[in-house]
């Protein structure tokens, strides 16, 4: 009662407070999406570690072979392992971000409704949304980091600048991750999933420059292919791995990743509130 | 708000939990809440009666601070449920209609997540998660998955879940529906326990007997009104008789039984498709007066009224149809 006597002086102080709760809120959200990894873990480090291996070991040494003994001067003169697998690393992170941000946001709506569990807690939709893209984000970093050793159990990074690429890869997959999962909470089927994987991922997955340099592609499409995230995120990645990197670029990417995830992020904050708060 | 601000503080007196006047809300074009008055009182068993569709449950969600109400005034424990709505939640219990337990997860596991929704540290969760479990009846559950667990105890569980935060005001919105007999009576039983421990309890049913066992003060809600409050008992002595006569005719009398019997001396008659109430003072007086009309009814139910007569006269209709 003392704090609806006194509402301007109250709501003034509570400025700094609430940006300090909005952090530990999503932790908490956070940190059911923990519990509930726990039953699951093991699986998914070993699709974790087995995606790059398979990926690695087929298109990397066995396509590479024949690549390689074609001439190695429009991949800049190094091997197709070297040159595929930071791309590779970037798209796994976006497939890994995809994965996240689609069935489970709606399982815990529609088949679970433990998000309508967690809005009459005091966790705010907003709330969820952050605590979920965490979670994807740990996701992205422990699946980048096991993607880095296999790619280096390979012998594929030319420079010790790939340590770098594994936050780029979390980025990268974070550009897909907000604004996806902005996207996965307005729906109500999840036959929409499968277009987006059908018609969004393999293609972006294919022609981003994660097998082959873009200029292979036609003129008139490759501005499309640099629009993509992907492309950016495959791009830096490779620039440091193959230590090629330069400054000016790398911000370009980086910022360019940056304002998808930030979009997504905003936009995600409407629409969870949209879809939970009826 | 339409009051002064001069007035909030006495809108708000310390035992009043919840106020609400003219408070609606509409999806689009349907409105669902048509400007509702009521207020809470700390330590009641509130209840909202009426059949599916009445706007129970989307005044329990704005109650709930999960749907900003289109307009009118609702506080709770004196603020706005838009404004404060995070401080507000971490003082109430919510047991949702339809379940929204982790069923992958175990029964424990369920209520340590929601713990910590609300900020509470590892041990009280497991302090209290004992307890729970123990009042609920579910302590040999702890470390099962949820999901084999029966409706009954699917409920006990989100009745636990809800009370891990051990809140001032519980909101159940149809505690009992899809139970079985049995299973109802021990969650009304574990209703009943927590109201004498002096949690105050809000409840929205369309049972009858639910509200009749639970609620001190009930509001009737009708499309989206209030169309009486009372308790129970005042709502049946205000709206209905002491007793009714229930008869059955053989379907073929049935039509002119009723033509007939509009001259008994009754209070109020209802024909319903199969049976025709009398709301009587006496209901073995009255049946005597239907026999000496020449009437013979296939049975005769001679019974006390009940919310549900309170409804039919409210309403003109019945409540679980």
């Amino acid at each position: 009662m003392a704090a609806s006597a006194s509402p301007p002086a109250a709501s003034a102080v509570r400025a700094p407070v609430a940006a300090a709760t909005q952090w530990s809120l999503a932790v908490r959200a956070l940190r059911a999406w923990l519990t509930n990894y726990r039953r699951t873990w093991q699986g998914s480090i070993y699709s974790s570690v087995l995606n790059p291996l398979l990926y690695l070991g087929a298109m990397g040494l066995g396509l590479g072979a024949l690549v390689d003994a074609h001439g190695q001067g429009r991949l800049g003169g190094v091997s197709y392992l070297a040159y595929l697998a930071p791309g590779l690393l970037a798209a796994a992170a976006m497939q890994t971000a995809m994965g996240e941000s689609t069935y489970p946001i709606l399982g815990s709506i529609k088949w679970l409704k433990t998000y309508q569990a967690a809005v009459a807690s005091p966790l705010r939709p907003a709330d969820l949304f952050h605590g979920h893209l965490l979670f994807t984000t740990l996701r992205l970093i422990m699946n980048s980091s096991i993607f880095l050793v296999v790619m280096a159990a390979f012998g594929a990074p030319r420079s010790y600048w790939v340590l770098a690429a594994v936050p780029v890869a979390v980025l990268t997959g974070l550009a897909f991750a907000a604004p996806i999962e902005a996207w996965a909470v307005t729906r109500t089927k999840d036959q929409s999933f499968a277009v987006i994987f059908r018609f969004g991922m393999i293609p972006l997955f294919l022609f981003s420059g994660t097998f082959f340099p873009i200029a292979q592609l036609p003129a008139w499409i490759r501005p499309v292919a640099y629009a993509t995230p992907l492309w950016h995120g495959v791009a830096l990645c490779r620039a440091l791995s193959l230590g090629t990197a330069d400054l000016a670029g790398a911000l370009v990417h980086v910022a360019y990743l940056a304002v998808f995830a930030a979009a997504g992020i905003a936009v995600g904050r409407r629409t969870y509130r949209r879809r939970l708060y009826v | 708000m339409s009051d002064p601000p001069g007035s909030v503080a006495g809108v708000c007196a310390p035992d009043v939990l919840i106020h609400a006047r003219g408070l609606a809300k509409s999806f689009g074009g349907a409105v669902a809440v048509d400007g509702i008055d009521f207020d809470l009182r700390r330590g009641e068993a509130f209840g909202f009666l009426g059949p599916n569709g009445a706007g129970k449950s989307s005044t329990m969600r704005m109650i709930g601070c999960v749907s900003p109400p289109s307009s009118g005034e609702l506080t709770i424990f004196g603020m706005d449920p838009v404004a404060d709505g995070a401080t507000i939640r971490a003082r109430l219990g919510v047991v949702p209609q339809e379940d929204t337990l982790d069923v992958e997860l175990t029964v424990r596991e369920n209520l340590l997540i929601y713990g910590r929704y609300f900020g509470l540290p590892r041990d009280v969760i497991s302090a209290r998660t004992a307890r729970l479990l123990d009042f609920v009846q579910l302590s040999d559950r702890a470390n099962d998955q949820v999901e084999p667990l029966s409706g009954g105890m699917k409920r006990r569980l989100t009745i636990a879940r809800s009370l891990i935060n051990e809140p001032e005001i519980l909101l159940l919105d149809e505690p009992t529906t899809g139970l079985d007999p049995q299973a109802r009576h021990v969650v009304w039983d574990r209703l009943f326990r927590l109201k004498r421990r002096g949690v105050t309890l809000v409840l929205t049913t369309h049972y009858m007997d639910e509200a009749e066992q639970l609620c001190d003060r009930l509001v009737v809600m009708d499309r989206g009104k209030i169309a009486a409050e009372g308790s129970p008992r005042d709502l049946i002595g205000q709206y209905s008789t002491p007793e009714v006569l229930e008869l059955r005719f053989d379907p073929a009398e049935h039509e002119q039984a009723g033509e007939k019997l509009a001259d008994a001396p009754a209070d109020r008659m209802e024909i319903l498709a199969d049976r025709i109430l009398l709301y009587v003072l006496n209901g073995d007086r009255a049946l005597a007066t239907v026999r000496s009309l020449g009437l013979e009814p296939l049975t005769s139910l001679v019974r006390r009224s009940t919310l549900e007569d309170v409804f039919l006269r409210l309403t003109g209709r019945r409540l679980e149809d």
